[in-house]
């Protein structure tokens, strides 16, 4: 057996792989905390709870409507985002004249609810969710084997985050919400019609966060707990990346998913703290994150 | 001591009249604390005497100092710590450790805890203070996430199994604390001293230029306070106040677990001190007993509890943000009127 830095390739290759599909799902789920965040100035802590909807509403649409992977991969987000715009509509909305600080309270109150009552339904325990048929399988690579589905969710979510990037940086409506996220007032002094903006932007951010939930059912299980851990990394992932920037979030959640991959091979005992220690670190040394600007 | 802090005031209003109201309102206000406060005592002293259950009322007023000295931060300084469980269960480990292990006894024990509580606020608090709001939420709940694993993986607090009978001991060599009612009293006045002592922050000149860097930090730097010093200083008598009710919990019920330590801990104790009132001195209290007595309640419930919490912080957050005693405060000074 080969070797790297006395550590077998093999395992090695594995947990870069590993690392990488944990870094994709950061990167999307920070990737949403952000475009919310920039346009609402809400951390919205439901985020986690929102991923595990995802995944649960592809479960759901398997088995009780028949609906594959492919259409869940769709409907999921647009389930799951309208249950979003109902909650910016009927609670966010009332909020934005207050401290920022009760937009954190709120969703992290609905996290708890809707984590809550999946529990209570369907336990702890994770359910099944089979890897689509032309998924299954994977290729030699010669140097390690590659499931197809992992090397799918690495592909799929670096699509997602560069056209969502795509989206924000170059088209106009991008650039209507980044106008809109400098100076509210003075975009709607234009007659654009920024309440709705909002909305739709909160809608996106949660159907992304679904989308990753949808993509995480065949690796993760569907779990009612699946979110709630995940969003504190996630947290700590913005932290270190900064709000400022959308390629910021995608490059920092891919690399920190690399770094913690890359810890659990050379020294295991590190690898659930890696990312708050680096957190440590980017705070002493640049304060507002890799990729922020000091507000 | 009193005086100076409302020498504070007068600094930095202009209007001489409107400081002398404010002396007549404080020192009305102060006599009305004095009377609240007893009562309050009077009311714990007496109960398990009258049929409350004592288990049940050390296990509140343990979290009643926990939300009081969280809400020392929130209510006062405007910061939202979202990683206070993390000084709550490190000063549990370390005083059921030093108690069962080292054979210290309790008040030795109780100190070890919350000064290593003390301690871990002095770190987590210089790295937090360094970003504000929602970074500063963010920050604290990740760090506590940090201390979180450290108690899950290092070998001396048992991982899963946590802590176990840990010994309660004589309290000064002569008190026996295995006495529920001897136990019961020690609880009741660590919780009274450290009430008054943070009434006391509250009050002080510190508690003041704490209160003014809240409303206005900019004006408060152009004022000449440091402001990071006086929000540090804040996070760590908040952190060795919250340690001091971990330390104090883990000896009256023998454990000390990860349920002290999770992230589920530091968002109750925001419920608390929210549906109690924010930034009201008795309002941790009342929010303390009656979310205890809510999990009590509803002990058989399983997972409902979590969704009734959820539910409770959304209908504080969305209709009654001023809490229990704040709403009652508004009525009561509205009535006057």
């Amino acid at each position: 057996m080969t070797e790297l830095f006395g550590v077998p390739t093999q395992a090695l290759f594995g947990q870069l792989l590993i690392g990488l599909i944990n870094g994709a799902f950061y990167a999307m789920l920070s990737l949403g905390l952000a475009v919310i965040f920039g346009l609402l100035n809400i951390i919205n802590f439901t985020h986690g709870a929102q991923y595990m909807m995802g995944a649960f509403c592809s479960y759901f649409l398997l088995q009780y409507a028949g609906v594959g992977y492919w259409w869940s991969l769709l409907l999921a987000p647009i389930v799951v985002g309208a249950t979003g715009i109902v909650i910016e509509r009927t609670m966010l909305a009332r909020l934005y004249k207050l401290d920022h600080l009760y937009g954190l309270l709120l969703t992290f109150g609905l996290a708890l609810v809707i984590q809550g009552l999946f529990t209570n339904y369907y336990g702890s325990s994770g359910l099944p969710y089979r890897i689509p048929e032309e998924l299954t399988g994977g290729i030699n690579l010669g140097f390690m084997f590659l499931p197809k589905y992992r090397a799918w969710v690495i592909v799929a979510s670096i699509v997602i985050c560069g056209a969502t990037w795509y989206v924000i940086e170059r088209t106009k409506l991008g650039s209507y919400l980044r106008a809109a996220t400098e100076n509210r007032a003075l975009v709607q002094a234009f007659g654009i019609n920024v309440p709705r903006m909002i909305t739709l932007t909160y809608g996106f951010g949660v159907g992304l966060a679904a989308f990753a939930g949808v993509m995480a059912a065949p690796i993760y299980q569907v779990n009612p707990q699946m979110g709630a851990n995940m969003i504190i990394v996630v947290f700590a992932v913005v932290v270190i990346g900064g709000m400022g920037s959308i390629l910021g979030a995608i490059v920092t959640g891919f690399g920190l998913g690399v770094i913690e991959g890359l810890t659990k091979v050379f020294y295991p005992e590190a690898s659930n703290t890696v990312i708050f220690l680096i957190m440590v670190i980017v705070l002493l040394i640049k304060p507002a994150g890799l990729f922020g600007k000091e507000r | 001591m009193a005086r100076s802090a409302s020498a504070v005031i007068v600094e930095t209003t202009p209007v001489a009249v409107a400081a002398g109201d404010a002396a007549v309102t404080a020192s009305r206000e102060r006599r009305r604390f004095a009377i609240a406060t007893v009562v309050m005592a009077a009311a714990f002293a007496i109960a398990p005497h009258v049929g409350v259950y004592p288990v049940f009322l050390m296990k509140a007023l343990c979290f009643a100092l926990f939300a009081c000295a969280f809400n020392l931060l929130i209510g006062f300084g405007g910061l939202l710590s979202f990683g206070h469980a993390m000084f709550l269960g490190t000063a549990g480990y370390v005083s059921a450790h030093a108690a069962k292990v080292w054979g210290a006894p309790p008040e030795l024990a109780i100190a070890a805890g919350t000064a290593a509580a003390a301690l871990l606020g002095v770190v987590a608090g210089a790295l937090a203070i360094r970003r504000q709001g929602i970074y500063f939420a963010m920050i604290t709940l990740a760090f506590a996430q940090m201390i979180f694993f450290f108690c899950l993986q290092a070998p001396f607090t048992h991982g899963e199994d946590g802590i176990q009978s840990v010994p309660r001991g004589r309290l000064f060599g002569f008190i026996d604390l295995s006495s529920t009612l001897a136990m019961y009293y020690v609880v009741l006045a660590i919780f009274l001293l450290a009430f008054l002592l943070i009434y006391r922050v509250i009050h002080s000149p510190f508690g003041q230029v704490l209160k003014a860097i809240k409303e206005n930090e900019p004006r408060a730097i152009s004022l000449g306070y440091d402001a990071e010093r006086y929000k540090l200083l804040a996070f760590i008598l908040s952190a060795t106040l919250a340690g001091l009710a971990g330390a104090t919990k883990a000896i009256v019920f023998q454990l000390a677990s990860l349920t002290d330590v999770h992230w589920t801990m530091s968002g109750e104790v925001v419920l608390m001190t929210l549906l109690g009132g924010m930034g009201t001195i008795f309002g941790p209290v009342v929010g303390a007993f009656a979310i205890i007595g809510l999990e009590n309640y509803l002990a058989g419930f399983g997972q409902w509890v979590t969704v009734i919490t959820g539910a409770i912080f959304v209908v504080c957050v969305l209709a009654f943000r001023r809490g229990i005693v704040g709403e009652l405060g508004a009525w009561w000074a509205g009535r006057r009127r």
